[in-house]
């Protein structure tokens, strides 16, 4: 197994391009895992880490750039990324543990493929679009079209996510992430569920997105939340009106489970419906701050 | 919190530990630490099958990679007969510790080992390892006790007879052995209860969870004769199972004991030392082997899982009149659960008249089971206070009360047939109930539960010298493994004789060549049993220094005494000799200083703590969550208090995992699908509250400073009590662990 360090995308897309049995890696977190469980080794490691694109982090013309190798302890501690999008930058301080945080990041917790991955649901929820590089040059694809199974993506052979553009949030918008575990860390979501609300002046919802995790081979977007939710009141707890029952319902259709070690299809489908309802609520609280 | 005041000056007291430093620096050794000149690395090729017939193994391509130095299969083992394994704390015989070092005929559980390669690296011994090649004939693999106990069950062993049956049987069965115990006539006197319970539950098999893989070094010469290095709970126990799995002399090895980073029973058995010390003997180098996490899981460990029926009568006032239980633990691959113990155990905090028990060690396709903390203990705690918490609600009487009004205490008759002596579960009762805890509000979807617990401890065989330094400090050296603080307890107890600062005391865990005989760090017995020794050396010696004294003033032994670390002549006639003067002149009064005692102990202190735990539960997720938790336990006397909370807590905190989280978890062939700390859910630091303990001390007065063990009994209640509060908070009475939230959701939408 060689490892490179390339410093430009063009050394690192040559590199990929030489030897089909390269692999490119960022903080290596599920990667080392992987390796030690058995998992086969690739021919070529590229460490995309020194490749300055993929470590920028700015907000400029509308939108938020994040580079696919910050490691998840720099967005946790950016105060402005954190007032900007909680619900990522909570979903992001859930992949692993304090150690793991130096090393992890979103271009890696994306292209790992999971249906577990804390921060996917989040990104999915804010709309983010992932910059693609390659030999065949660079195209922008939105988050939700990357991963198309466990452990598989979109990207072609040679191809990586150098960032990731994030609209910067309307007036009265926010996000949340909220993930089921039986413990209260060094776990892997059971069911994940990110939520993005925007209300108007009076709190009622304008627009609404949900993003379910770990229910279905890829996050699970519950579309029917935005018109189940648009001109509610949110600022009530979730369980005494009658569409945030509906919101639960619409959760659990959305919902293409598997029983495993982690959890059964029942139990997925039933959590599902609270933290869809939780993080809207969430969601909903952080936004009535940001009006 | 301590519920007794001493009058020691050492004992009692909470001492910086003496091996504290070196922990919190890294410069302590523990097992993979080790390293020599010339080391080969070896690694071990395990099974991938739950169940299956060896055809045929084929070393010839991995021996042929460049770097490979060695490989050892079962036929490499000689053939052992069925002696039972003197000293370990697991039950087995040595046929079968041998087959379970490395499989003949046989694969009986999915990571048991099959060959052992050593060669120049790690990884070349690995990928040595994956090119041998093994031509299995798969079989149906046995994965639970029903299966196995079914009369059509697919056999592990074709020659395995049930021992223990009224009449021997005629056939070859999974079931190893049937253990019977009575008292009384149950059948008859349920007819004198008012109430009786009869439940059926379920626990599944749980690891040790010790944060440090096996690891080992050998090093064995062409004479036979050789060094190993590695962490164990008892290095003589390890080194004589170790020799005679290999057809060697115990006395050939020196077995040199690294820091133990856990065991919890886990570690008084061997995997790894014989196939290193056969490595290295037959290539003449070194070898290291370790494991790694998956290795731990797949082939060390855990305890049984248990299926369990228990039956319990009571009359309006409380009192039991009569209990029955049927009980089935899994041993794993070869013979040996903690049944026997669990037949002990499940009703010894009470005083029933009318008893009748029934346990079955039953082998499945898992790793062979090892101690755990309490082998056996708990699970039928889970049980039996599961039954008589439910007695206690419908008969209207509060828990703590329904306990104390059946609790043993002096005088009775324990189940398991003798009578106890002085022991304090009443005390730990009392301390429960009157502790804030037990009164303090609830809210809603939190609940209290109760339980108590017995552990019955363990002497043994001990050795233990007390040296003296020409500069008048100490050396107390023992043959234990410390795994709970015990160096800075013996050194309390020497501190205490001698009267001189603990911190003059060093105490050392000697080699096997350097110390007398010692069982395993086990049983909770090292500070009770090895502490007898050590008081009893450093007596002898006060007594030899007293005599000196009295030589060199011309007076009778009598007319010398030995206060605060000095010999005091009676009359007052002389000044004082201090210790460092009579060690400094130790050449002209008959030698160095120095007293070994060794002893087999009777009069164990038996273990009993009573616990309280209060849980909350999220009733749309199943999730339960550990509010606060108590524990009142019977320590005799704390040497070190710190330590034993610390044992008090991670007993607890162990308990708590295998109610809420914990499980080997299997798929249809018999592959662990979680062999690692991510999916085997072990409570994490931020899951609990503070563990709050009560030391309660009602000294057994077998011992000189009143010591019981107490790093067992701690993990007996958890299961109970965690179960107990989530029935208080939900009105579901969950009968199968782990309470996973999986399970706790189910039962909440059920009824």
């Amino acid at each position: 197994m060689k490892y490179q360090a390339p410093t430009s995308i063009e050394e690192a897309v040559a590199l990929l391009s030489s030897d089909p049995g390269a692999r490119v890696f960022a903080g290596a977190t599920d990667l080392i895992p992987q390796f030690q469980g058995g998992r086969p080794e690739p021919s070529m490691l590229v460490d995309l880490k020194g490749v300055p694109q993929t470590g920028v982090l700015e907000c400029q013309n509308g939108y938020w750039r994040v580079g696919a190798a910050v490691p998840a302890a720099r967005l946790t501690s950016h105060r402005e990324l954190v007032s900007a999008f909680p619900g990522l930058v909570e979903g992001t301080s859930l992949i692993g543990s304090d150690q793991i945080q130096g090393r992890a990041t979103l271009g890696g917790n994306l292209c790992n493929a999971s249906p577990a991955a804390d921060s996917v649901p989040p990104l999915v929820a804010l709309g983010a679009t992932a910059v693609i590089v390659g030999a065949a040059g660079r195209r922008s694809v939105p988050v939700s079209e990357i991963v198309i199974g466990p452990g598989a993506t979109s990207l072609h052979h040679a191809e990586f996510i150098t960032e990731f553009r994030i609209p910067v949030p309307a007036r009265g918008c926010s996000d949340a992430y909220e993930r089921f575990i039986p413990r209260t860390e060094m776990d892997i979501a059971v069911v994940g569920a990110a939520a993005r609300i925007r209300l108007d002046d009076q709190g009622r919802c304008r627009d609404a997105t949900v993003v379910l995790g770990a229910v279905a081979p890829t996050v699970a977007e519950v579309s029917a939340a935005a018109e189940i939710l648009r001109g509610r009141q949110l600022a009530e707890a979730p369980n005494c009106k009658a569409f945030w029952e509906e919101l639960g319902e619409a959760a659990v259709a959305s919902c293409n489970p598997i029983d495993d070690k982690r959890g059964t299809v029942q139990f997925r489908r039933r959590v599902a419906a609270v933290l869809a309802r939780r993080t809207v609520a969430t969601a909903a609280r952080r936004a009535k701050e940001a009006i | 919190m301590t519920a007794t005041r001493t009058a020691y000056k050492w004992v009692g007291t909470r001492p910086v530990r003496h091996d504290g430093l070196d922990k919190v620096t890294g410069r302590a050794r523990f097992g993979a630490d080790f390293a020599t000149a010339g080391m080969l690395h070896g690694a071990v090729l395990r099974s991938p099958h739950a169940h299956a017939r060896i055809r045929s193994i084929d070393v010839s391509e991995a021996l042929a990679v460049s770097g490979v130095k060695a490989i050892i299969t079962g036929a490499d083992l000689p053939e052992l007969d069925d002696n039972q394994v003197e000293g370990g704390e697991g039950n087995a015989t040595y046929r079968d510790l041998s087959r379970n070092i490395l499989a003949r005929d046989k694969v009986l559980y999915e990571g048991h080992a099959v060959a052992a390669v050593a060669a120049t690296t790690l990884r070349v011994a690995e990928q040595a390892a994956q090119l041998i090649r093994v031509e299995y004939q798969v079989l149906a693999p046995v994965l639970t006790i029903e299966e196995a106990m079914a009369d059509d069950a697919p056999l592990l062993h074709d020659d395995l007879f049930t021992s223990g049956l009224d009449s021997p049987p005629k056939e070859p069965s999974n079931i190893a052995a049937r253990h019977v115990t009575s008292r009384g006539d149950p059948d008859a006197a349920w007819e004198e209860a008012d109430l009786v319970v009869e439940r059926e539950y379920f626990t599944k098999a749980v690891h040790q969870g010790y944060i440090e893989p096996h690891a080992v070094v050998a090093q064995i010469g062409e004479d036979g004769k050789g060094t190993v290095w590695g962490s164990s709970q008892g290095h003589f126990v390890i080194r004589t199972l170790t020799a005679n799995v290999l057809g060697w002399d115990p006395g050939d090895m020196k077995f040199i004991p690294a820091e133990i980073g856990g065991g919890f029973g886990g570690k008084t058995t061997i995997y790894l030392e014989p196939l290193a010390a056969l490595l290295s003997r037959r290539t003449g180098r070194p070898v290291k082997m370790v494991m790694t996490r998956h290795e731990v899981f797949r082939a060390t460990g855990p305890t049984s899982g248990t299926w369990m029926k228990v039956k319990m009568g009571a009359r309006k006032d409380g009192k039991l009149v009569a209990a029955q239980a049927w009980m089935a633990y899994e041993a794993g691959a070869f013979p040996g659960s903690p049944v026997g113990l669990g037949v002990m155990g499940i009703f010894a905090c009470y005083d029933i008249p009318n008893v009748y028990l029934e346990g079955y060690d039953v082998v499945v396709n898992k790793p062979k089971v090892a101690a755990y903390r309490a082998p056996g203990a708990p699970m039928v705690g889970f049980a039996a206070e599961s039954v008589i918490d439910e007695l206690a609600e419908q008969l209207r009487i509060d828990p703590v009360e329904i306990r104390l009004r059946n609790a043993v205490a002096e005088g009775v008759r324990a189940v398991y047939g003798p009578k106890y002596r002085k022991i304090g579960l009443v005390e730990t009762l009392e301390t429960a109930r009157d502790h804030p805890h037990y009164s303090a509000p609830l809210g809603p979807w939190q609940g209290r539960g109760v339980a108590s617990g017995w552990w019955m401890n363990y002497g043994g065989e001990t050795s233990a010298t007390v040296n003296i330094n020409s500069d008048g400090t100490a050396v107390v050296m023992s043959g234990c493994p410390d795994i709970g603080g015990s160096r800075a307890s013996l050194a309390q107890m020497a501190a205490e004789e001698l009267g001189i600062d603990v911190h003059r005391i060093e105490p050392v865990v000697a080699d096997t060549h350097s110390i007398g005989y010692n069982d395993l760090t086990g049983g909770s017995r090292v500070t009770f049993a090895v502490g007898m020794a050590v008081v009893s050396a450093a007596r002898e010696l006060i007594e030899d220094m007293c005599s000196r004294a009295a030589r060199m003033w011309d007076v009778p032994p009598e007319e010398v005494e030995w206060v605060e670390g000095r010999a005091q002549s009676v009359s007052g006639a002389f000044p004082p000799l201090t210790l460092e003067e009579l060690a400094a002149g130790s050449a002209r009064t008959g030698g160095p200083l120095s007293a070994t005692n060794t002893v087999n102990p009777r009069g164990v202190g038996v273990a009993f703590s009573t616990q309280i735990c209060d849980v909350e539960v999220d009733p749309e997720t199943g999730r339960v969550t550990i509010l606060r938790y108590t524990v009142a336990q019977d320590a005799g006397r704390a040497i070190h208090p710190d330590y034993v909370e610390g044992q008090m807590q991670g007993g607890v905190v162990q308990g708590i995992g295998w109610a809420l989280n914990e499980e080997y978890i299997f798929d249809g062939d018999g592959v662990m699908e979680n062999p690692g700390f991510l999916d085997y859910r072990m409570p994490v630091a931020s899951d609990l509250p503070m563990i709050d303990t009560v030391i309660v001390e009602v000294p057994n007065p077998e011992h000189p400073y009143g010591v019981r063990g107490v790093g067992e009994v701690g993990i007996v209640p958890p299961l109970g009590a965690v179960a107990n509060a989530v029935y208080a908070a939900t009105g579901k009475r969950i009968q199968e662990l782990p309470m996973s939230p999986v399970k706790v959701l189910e039962a909440l939408s059920s009824g």
